[in-house]
C-alpha cells in the first residue's frame, strides 16, 4: 500500500433510522477518506449525523440503524481490503477488527469504563482477546499502556475501580483500552467534551504525542472548531447528515468557503479578537429530521440562500483545488460566473 | 452520545399537536400518557365494574348469599342460551338439571333436561332483602321468571348456595379490605416516610430499621400469629377492622419506602431550596411544595399496594385465620375448596380465586399505568 | 470489607432481638395462659382440678413473675439451652418437633429459590436483548399472570389439574404407603413425583416478578455507555452482556435475595397447607389454632432469624460483587 491509497475510505454512505414515526436520514451521502497517519476532525452540531458516520465503520450502530448505502473500505495494515459496511454487525470478521485494527474512545469516561471491573481488567480484555496473551503477559501490557498514557501510579491504578478515578484518568484508561492492540485507526468521538478546561487540554497533549509516537490515523469527532484546529491535519464539517465542507485545516480556518462553516467559525470565541465583537450565533434552529427542508438543508439558516435555487435544488459537491471540497450552491453559480462568494 | 435527538424523536406530527402538548395541564398530560396504556385503561374498566356490582351487591346477586337449598347441593354452573336445540330464538334461558343419584357410590349426579327451559328476565321479583341494611327491595339484576324457580349461573356450593351470590358479597369485603387497608397503612406509611425523608439523619436511620426489620419478618407466619390471637367469639365485624388494621400494620413499608425515595429527590431541588429561603416554615414546604409533587406517585404505590392486601385478606382467611364463616369473603369462600376431593366433584368452587386473580391483575395493571403516567414527560 | 462486614454483623444483632420480642408478644397475646389451658386441657380430659394446683402451675413456671422476666427466662432458654418450651398440643418440647420440618421449609425455600433464578435470570436476559420480540412477548404475558396467582391457588389449581389429567395425587411429600419405608429407588421416584408441585407453586409467583425485574434492568443497563465500549473492544454479543450489563443488573437483585426469603418461607407456609407437605406450615397453623403458643412462637422466631440471616448474607454478597458497595 502506498502513502497515498486511503485506510478508511468512505464513499457514499447512508444510515437511516427506520422508526414509527418516520425514516430519519441520518447520514446521506457522506464520502470521507483518512490516510496512514493522519489525524481528521469531524466539525458539526449535535445530530449532524457525525458521530454515526464515525460509527459505521465500527458497525458500532443504534439496534434501529440500517446502513442503507454506500461503501465503507478499510485496509488493515498487513494488506489487503475489507468493505466494513457489508459485514454482519455480530458476525466474527467485523470483531476481529474492533479493538484490534480500530481503537475507540468515548465522550463519557464517567460511563463508559464498567463500573464492575477493575483498569487492569479492562485494559486486559481486548489484549487477551486479540492478542492471545497470557493473564501475566497481559497485565505487564497493561502496565505499560497505563506508563504510555502517563497514568498516575500505574501499578496501584491497575487493581482500581472506575468510580474511584478522576474524569482524566478514567479518559486516560479508555485510551489505553483503545490502544492496547496497536490499532492503525483511533476514533475518539468527543473525547474532551465532558472534561473540564484543563483536563481537556492534558488529553488532547496526550493524543497528539501519542499519535506521533505510535503513528496510528486519529478521526477526531468535536463540536469545538477550537480543538480541532489544535489536532487535526484536515477537517470535515457536517450538516443534517451530509459533509458540507472538508479540506486542510490550516486552509478551512483561513478561507472557510460554506456560509455554515463560516457561520460556525464566527460563533467560535477567540483570543486576539476585537474585543467589541459580539459573538454570532446561527440565527433559526436545526430542522425536523423527519422533516427536511427542500433543496439545500442549510438554507433556512443560510443568510446567503439563493430564493429559487437553494430552496428548490440539492446543493451540489463542487471540487476546489488543494484537495478541498464545498456542497453549495454559491460554488456552482461561481464557476459559470455567478456572484462572488469569496 | 451526540445524535440523541435523532433517536429518540418527539412523536409530535402537526403544529397544532405541539401547541397542545406545551399548553397542556399536568393533569392533561396525565390523562394523555395513561390512555396510551390500553391494558390500564381496560384494568381500571373491570375494577369499576366490580366496584359498582359490590356497591349495589343486594341488586346485582339473584339471591341471599345464605339461602341454602337441599335439593341443590354442588350443582355445576347453568350456561345461558338464547337458541334452543332446534335453533329456535327463545331470549336468554337455561336448561333444567335433572337430580339424580349414582346407585353404587350414593354420589349426586346432575343431568341436563333439554326440555325444561328455564326463562332468564332482567329486574324480576326475588329473594327480599334490605339494601345496606336500611331500605328494603325484592327486584334483583336478573332472575328466573318463575319466582320459586332458581337459575345458578356459577353453579352452588356444598350446602346448595348461590355462588354467584356469595361470591359478588364475599366480593364486598374482600374488595373493601383492600381499599381500607391501604387507607390504613397510606397514614401510616405517608406520616413516617414523609418524616423519615423530610428530616434525613437520626430520625430516618430510626424508621429506616424499623422498616428494615418488618420487612424482614415473614408476613404470612406474623399475620397468622397475630391473626390467631384474635378471640373466635368477637363479632365479625369487629374482626374486619382487626384484620385490616393487622394487614396495614405489616404492609405500610412499600409505601413509607416509596414516599421517602420521592421526598429525598424533591428534598434537592432547587424549588424547595427557594421556599426555605423565603422563609417558609417546615410545615408548608412538605404541605405546600412537596406533597403536590409527590402526589402521582403516591397514587400509583397505593393502586399497587391493594391487591397486596386482598391477597393478604384472601390467604388469611383461607387458612381459617381470618375472617371466619358466617362472614363471606373471597377467602372465606376458597376455603370451602380446599380438600381436592371437593375441587375434583365441582371445580367452580375455584371460580372466587379467579375473580382474586382478575381484581389483583387488574389493580396491578391500573398501578403501572398510573406511574407511567405520573411522568408526563417521561419517555 | 472487612469493617463494612462487622458493621453489617452488628446491626443484626438488634434485629435478633426486636423479632425474639415479637415472637413473645405472639406467644403472650391469647387471652390466659400456659396454666390455664393446662388445667382446661386438663378438665377437658375428664379430671377435677384444683384451683391452687392452676396457681402451682403458675408458680411452677414462672408465669406468675413480671413479663420481662418471663421473657428472660425463655430467651435465655433458647439462646443458652437450645430449649423452646414445652408444646401443650404434643406434649413434648417443642424442640423435637420443629428441626425436621424446619429443615425441609429451608431446603423447599432454597431450591425454588435457585430454581427461579436459573428459569428467571436467562429469560429476563433475553426478554431485555431481544426486546419486542415473540418470546419477549410471551415471556412478559406469563410475567403478568404469574404476578396476579397466589401461591395458594397455583397450587389448588395444579393439584386439581395434575388430578384430572394426569391421574395423579401430587399433595403430600411422598405417596402414603411410602412413609414409613426406608430410602430406595422407588421411594425417591415416588417423593420427585411429589417435590415438584410445591416447588413450581413457589417458583412461579418468584419467576414472574424476577423476570420483571431482570428485564428493566438490564434494558437500562444495556443503554449505557460502557456496554458500547465493550462492543468497541471486539467482544462477542453473549460476552458482552453476560460480562458487563447482567453482572451490574444483577447487583439490586442480589440486594434483595433478603426480601425474596420471606416472600418464600411466607408462600411455602400456605402452600404447605394447602398440598400437605410436612414442613412448617401446617404445624404452625394448628399450633395457631389450638393456641400452642410456644410452638407458634418458635416457629415464627425460628423463621423470622432464617430471614435474617438471608438478608445478611445477600448483603455480603452484593459487597462482594459490587466494588461500589464495598469500598464505599
Amino acid at each position: 500500500m502506498t502513502e497515498d491509497t486511503p485506510l478508511v475510505e468512505i464513499t457514499d454512505l447512508g444510515v437511516e433510522f427506520r422508526l414509527r414515526e418516520g425514516v430519519v436520514r441520518a447520514v446521506d451521502g457522506v464520502s470521507l477518506h483518512v490516510r496512514k497517519g493522519e489525524v481528521l476532525g469531524i466539525v458539526g452540531e449535535s445530530g449532524s449525523g457525525k458521530s454515526i458516520s464515525v460509527r459505521s465503520i465500527m458497525q458500532l450502530l443504534p439496534k434501529t440503524a440500517v446502513l442503507s448505502r454506500g461503501s465503507v473500505l478499510f485496509r488493515p495494515p498487513g494488506g489487503g481490503e475489507i468493505d466494513i459496511a457489508k459485514l454482519d454487525r455480530k458476525g466474527r470478521d467485523i470483531r476481529s477488527l474492533r479493538g484490534r485494527h480500530i481503537g475507540m474512545i468515548f465522550q463519557e469516561p464517567m460511563t463508559a469504563l464498567s463500573p464492575v471491573h477493575t483498569i487492569g481488567h479492562q485494559v486486559m480484555t481486548p489484549i487477551r482477546l486479540h492478542l492471545g496473551l497470557a493473564k501475566k503477559a497481559a497485565r505487564d501490557r497493561a502496565r505499560e499502556l497505563l506508563q504510555l498514557v502517563q497514568m498516575p501510579r500505574p501499578d496501584q491504578m491497575l487493581d482500581a475501580y472506575p468510580h474511584e478515578l478522576s474524569g482524566g484518568m478514567r479518559q486516560r484508561a479508555m485510551i489505553a483500552i483503545a490502544l492496547a492492540c496497536n490499532p492503525s485507526l483511533l476514533i475518539a468521538d468527543e473525547p474532551t467534551t465532558a472534561l473540564d478546561v484543563t483536563t481537556e487540554a492534558q488529553i488532547l497533549d496526550l493524543l497528539k504525542s501519542l499519535q506521533e509516537r505510535l503513528g496510528m490515523a486519529i478521526i477526531f469527532i468535536t463540536h469545538n472548531f477550537g480543538v480541532v484546529a489544535d489536532i487535526a491535519d484536515r477537517i470535515a464539517v457536517m450538516y443534517m447528515g451530509r459533509v458540507v465542507e472538508s479540506g486542510p485545516v490550516d486552509d478551512i480556518f483561513e478561507s472557510p468557503q460554506h456560509p455554515y462553516t463560516r457561520a460556525l467559525m464566527a460563533s467560535v470565541p477567540r483570543l486576539g479578537a476585537e474585543r467589541r465583537r459580539r459573538l454570532t450565533t446561527i440565527p433559526g434552529m436545526v430542522p425536523d429530521p423527519f422533516e427536511l427542508p427542500r433543496g439545500c438543508s442549510f438554507h433556512t439558516r443560510c443568510s446567503e440562500m439563493v430564493e429559487g435555487v437553494c430552496d428548490r435544488l440539492d446543493a451540489p459537491l463542487i471540487d476546489l483545488s488543494g484537495g478541498r471540497n464545498v456542497r453549495c450552491h454559491l460554488h456552482s453559480q461561481n464557476q459559470t460566473g455567478g456572484p462572488n462568494a469569496g | 452520545m451526540t445524535d440523541t435527538t435523532l433517536i429518540n424523536p418527539t412523536p409530535v406530527d402537526t403544529n397544532d399537536a405541539k401547541e397542545a402538548l406545551y399548553r397542556a395541564t399536568p393533569r392533561q398530560l396525565m390523562w394523555w400518557r395513561f390512555r396510551k396504556h390500553k391494558l390500564a385503561v381496560i384494568s381500571l374498566c373491570v375494577l369499576v365494574f366490580a366496584y359498582l356490582t359490590i356497591a349495589f351487591a343486594e341488586f346485582t346477586a339473584p339471591y341471599d348469599p345464605y339461602e341454602i337449598t337441599e335439593m341443590a347441593t354442588m350443582q355445576p354452573p347453568q350456561p345461558v342460551h338464547l337458541f334452543d336445540e332446534d335453533w329456535n330464538f327463545q331470549g336468554p334461558f337455561v336448561y333444567g338439571l335433572k337430580r339424580t343419584r349414582d346407585l353404587e357410590t350414593a354420589a349426586v349426579i346432575y343431568t341436563v333436561d333439554t326440555d325444561e327451559i328455564v326463562p332468564l328476565r332482567f329486574f324480576v321479583e326475588g329473594p327480599e332483602y334490605l339494601f345496606w341494611g336500611l331500605i328494603p327491595g325484592s327486584i334483583h339484576l336478573f332472575g328466573a321468571e318463575d319466582p320459586d324457580a332458581r337459575i345458578y349461573l356459577l353453579g352452588t356450593d356444598t350446602l346448595g348456595r348461590d355462588l354467584l351470590s356469595r361470591l359478588i358479597h364475599g366480593g364486598r369485603t374482600t374488595l373493601t379490605i383492600g381499599i381500607l387497608g391501604v387507607f390504613f397503612s397510606f397514614l401510616i406509611g405517608i406520616t413516617l416516610g414523609s418524616i423519615s425523608g423530610y428530616y434525613g439523619g437520626r430520625t430516618d436511620g430510626a424508621i429506616q430499621r424499623l422498616m428494615e426489620f418488618i420487612r424482614s419478618i415473614p408476613t404470612i407466619p406474623l399475620w397468622m400469629g397475630l391473626a390467631a390471637a384474635l378471640p373466635v367469639e368477637w363479632d365479625p365485624l369487629f374482626v374486619y377492622f382487626l384484620i385490616t388494621i393487622l394487614l396495614s400494620l405489616i404492609s405500610w413499608t412499600h409505601l413509607a419506602r416509596t414516599v421517602r425515595g420521592s421526598f429525598l429527590s424533591l428534598r434537592g431541588e432547587d424549588y424547595v431550596l427557594a421556599a426555605r429561603l423565603l422563609g417558609a416554615s417546615e410545615k408548608r414546604i412538605i404541605i405546600k411544595h412537596m406533597l403536590p409533587a409527590m402526589t402521582s406517585y403516591i397514587i400509583a404505590a397505593v393502586t399497587l399496594s391493594v391487591p397486596e392486601m386482598i391477597l393478604g385478606e384472601t390467604a388469611l382467611s383461607f387458612l381459617g385465620l381470618g375472617l371466619r364463616p358466617p362472614v363471606v369473603s373471597w377467602g372465606v369462600l376458597l376455603q370451602e375448596a380446599q380438600s381436592l376431593r371437593v375441587i375434583v366433584q365441582a371445580p367452580w368452587l375455584l371460580l372466587p380465586g379467579l375473580a382474586i386473580v382478575i381484581i389483583v391483575l387488574s389493580f396491578n395493571f391500573l398501578g403501572d399505568g398510573l406511574r407511567d403516567a405520573a411522568d408526563p414527560y417521561g419517555r | 470489607m472487612l469493617a463494612y462486614l462487622m458493621k453489617r454483623l452488628f446491626w443484626s444483632i438488634p434485629m435478633l432481638i426486636a423479632v425474639s420480642i415479637v415472637a413473645f408478644i405472639i406467644i403472650q397475646l391469647p387471652p390466659g395462659d400456659y396454666a390455664t389451658a393446662y388445667v382446661a386441657e386438663l378438665r377437658h380430659q375428664g379430671d377435677t382440678v384444683d384451683p391452687l394446683m392452676e396457681q402451682e402451675i403458675r408458680v411452677h413456671f414462672g408465669l406468675d413473675q413480671p413479663i420481662y422476666v418471663q421473657y428472660w427466662w425463655w430467651i435465655s432458654g433458647i439462646v443458652l439451652h437450645g430449649d423452646f418450651g414445652q408444646s401443650l398440643d404434643y406434649n413434648m418440647p417443642v424442640s423435637n418437633l420443629i428441626w425436621t420440618r424446619l429443615g425441609l421449609t429451608l431446603a423447599i425455600s432454597i431450591s425454588s429459590l435457585l430454581l427461579t433464578w436459573l428459569i428467571a435470570i436467562p429469560i429476563g436476559v433475553y426478554s431485555a436483548t431481544r426486546q419486542y420480540s415473540v418470546l419477549d412477548y410471551v415471556f412478559t404475558v406469563f410475567g403478568f399472570i404469574g404476578r396476579g396467582f397466589p401461591e395458594f391457588l397455583t397450587a389448588l389449581v395444579l393439584m386439581w389439574l395434575a388430578y384430572s389429567w394426569l391421574n395423579m395425587d401430587v399433595g403430600g411429600l411422598m405417596s402414603p404407603g411410602m412413609e414409613q419405608q426406608p430410602w430406595s429407588f422407588a421411594k425417591a421416584i415416588d417423593v420427585a413425583s411429589h417435590i415438584w408441585v410445591p416447588l413450581v407453586v413457589l417458583a412461579t409467583a418468584g419467576t414472574a416478578g424476577l423476570i420483571r425485574v431482570v428485564r428493566a434492568n438490564m434494558l437500562d443497563e444495556l443503554n449505557k455507555p460502557y456496554v458500547e465500549t465493550a462492543y468497541a473492544q471486539g467482544l462477542s454479543e453473549r460476552r458482552v452482556v453476560w460480562g458487563y450489563p447482567v453482572r451490574v443488573a444483577l447487583n439490586p437483585f442480589i440486594s434483595t435475595i433478603g426480601w425474596a426469603l420471606p416472600s418464600l418461607i411466607s408462600g411455602d407456609v400456605i402452600t404447605a397447607v394447602v398440598l400437605n407437605l410436612p414442613t412448617t406450615g401446617p404445624l404452625l397453623l394448628r399450633a395457631l389454632k389450638n393456641q400452642d403458643m410456644y410452638l407458634a412462637g418458635s416457629f415464627i422466631l425460628i423463621l423470622s432469624v432464617f430471614t435474617i440471616i438471608g438478608t445478611l448474607i445477600s448483603d455480603i454478597l452484593l459487597a462482594l460483587s459490587d466494588p461500589r458497595v464495598r469500598r464505599g
